[in-house]
C-alpha cells in the first residue's frame, strides 16, 4: 500500500465533490463512490468496496467512514486523511456559513418547498446505493438470504444494527457463504 | 442565532471535543441518535425543539448529516475554534478504531474463515442500508409525481449509471419546481 500523490489528489478532489452532492447524507453518493472507485478509478473490486462500506458500519461514529477506508486501502494513511477531509471539508464550510442564514428563513415558504422537493432525490438516490450494494454483496443464494432476513428484521423487530451485523457474520462462517 | 446563551452556558471548545468525543465512541449504527442524547438529555446544551430545528438544516445541506450537525453546533458555541473541536471529537476515535478494522480485514481478509465471515457481514450491512432506504421511501407512497421523481433518480443512477452531477443538476430543479405546483 504505497501513497502515491496522484491517487491522494483524485480521492480528494474526487470526495470533495461527493460532499457538496450527498443530499441527504453519504449514503446517498454511495453509488457515485462505488462508480469511482471500482468503475472510474479500479482501485478494487465491487465485493471489497462492499466488504469496506461493512467495516465502516461495525465502526462507531458517522456513517462517512466508508470514505476514510477507501481512501485508506487505496493510499494510506495520507488517503484516508485525503478522502475524509475532501468528504467533510466543503459540506462543513457550507454549513458553517449558512446556520445564521437558514435560521432567519425558517418561515419562508420558499425553503419548505426546496427542502420537500429534494426529498424524493434523495429517496431515490439512497434507493439506487442499497441496489447497488445488495448488486455485489448478493453473490448466491446466502449471502441474498442474509441481506433479506437483516432487512425485514430492521423494519420489523428492535434488534441492535450490531447484533445484525454480528449475525449475518455467523452465519456467513456456519454456512460458508465464501 | 435568536438567543445567545449567557458565557456560563457556553461550552468551552475542551467541552465540546470530550463531549462529542464520547458520544461517537458508543454511536453504533449511525452517530445522530447518539450525539442528539448527549447535548439535548445529558448536557442540556439545547433544546430538544433547537436540536431539531438545528437538524433540519444539517439534513437538508449536503454531506455527512452527523458532521454537519457537529459543526454547526460547534460553530454556534465557540465560533471556529468550536466547530473544529467537535468535530475532531466526532471523528478522532471512529477513524482509528475503521482503520484498525481494515488493517485487520487487509491481513486476515484472506483467511477462508474470515472471507466467510465478511461475506455474511457485507451481505447483512446491504440489508441495513436496503431497510434504510425503505424507511425514508414509504412516506411518499400517496405522491405519485414524489415516486416519479425517486424512480427517475434511482433508474439513471442505479441501472444507467450515469454520473450523480449532471443528474442531480437535471433532477433537483425539476423537483423543487414540481413541489412549488403543489404548493401553488
Amino acid at each position: 500500500m504505497n501513497a502515491s500523490s496522484g491517487e491522494v489528489g483524485w480521492l480528494a478532489l474526487g470526495y470533495a465533490q461527493m460532499s457538496l452532492l450527498a443530499v441527504g447524507g453519504v449514503s446517498a453518493v454511495l453509488p457515485e463512490m462505488q462508480r469511482l472507485v471500482v468503475t472510474r478509478h479500479a482501485w478494487m473490486g465491487g465485493p471489497e468496496f462492499a466488504a469496506l462500506f461493512a467495516l465502516a458500519q461495525m465502526a462507531p461514529g458517522p456513517n462517512m467512514l466508508v470514505a476514510t477506508l477507501v481512501g485508506w486501502r487505496v493510499a494510506g494513511l495520507p488517503g484516508a486523511l485525503a478522502a475524509t477531509l475532501g468528504m467533510i471539508g466543503p459540506s462543513s464550510l457550507l454549513t458553517w456559513a449558512t446556520a445564521g442564514a437558514w435560521h432567519r428563513f425558517r418561515e419562508r415558504p420558499w425553503r419548505r418547498r426546496v427542502q420537500a422537493g429534494l426529498v424524493p432525490v434523495t429517496v431515490g438516490l439512497i434507493m439506487a446505493g442499497a441496489a447497488l450494494l445488495v448488486a455485489s454483496t448478493s453473490t448466491g443464494l446466502l449471502t441474498s438470504a442474509i441481506t433479506l432476513a437483516v432487512t425485514l428484521a430492521v423494519l420489523g423487530t428492535r434488534l441492535h444494527p450490531l447484533a445484525l451485523l454480528a449475525g449475518g457474520a455467523a452465519t456467513g462462517i456456519l454456512f460458508d457463504a465464501g | 442565532m435568536s438567543i445567545i446563551p449567557a458565557d456560563t452556558l457556553r461550552p468551552t471548545s475542551r467541552a465540546l471535543f470530550l463531549a462529542f468525543l464520547t458520544a461517537s465512541v458508543v454511536a453504533f449504527g449511525g452517530a445522530l441518535p447518539m450525539v442528539r442524547r448527549m447535548i439535548v438529555e445529558r448536557r442540556r446544551w439545547l433544546t430538544a425543539a433547537e436540536f431539531t430545528e438545528l437538524l433540519a438544516l444539517c439534513q437538508f445541506l449536503p454531506g455527512p448529516n452527523a458532521v454537519n450537525l457537529t459543526v454547526a453546533m460547534g460553530a454556534r458555541f465557540r465560533g471556529a475554534p468550536g466547530a473544529l473541536a467537535a468535530l475532531a471529537g466526532l471523528l478522532a476515535a471512529p477513524m482509528a478504531i475503521a482503520i484498525g478494522l481494515g488493517s485487520a480485514y487487509a491481513r486476515y481478509g484472506e483467511l477462508p474463515l474470515v472471507h466467510r465471515a465478511f461475506a455474511g457481514l457485507a451481505a447483512a450491512a446491504a440489508g441495513l442500508i436496503l431497510a434504510t432506504a425503505c424507511k425514508i421511501a414509504w412516506p411518499l407512497r400517496n405522491r405519485p409525481v414524489d415516486v416519479a421523481v425517486a424512480a427517475v433518480a434511482f433508474t439513471a443512477i442505479a441501472l444507467i449509471r450515469l454520473p450523480l452531477l449532471p443528474t442531480m443538476l437535471a433532477l433537483v430543479p425539476i423537483g423543487i419546481a414540481l413541489q412549488r405546483r403543489r404548493a401553488a
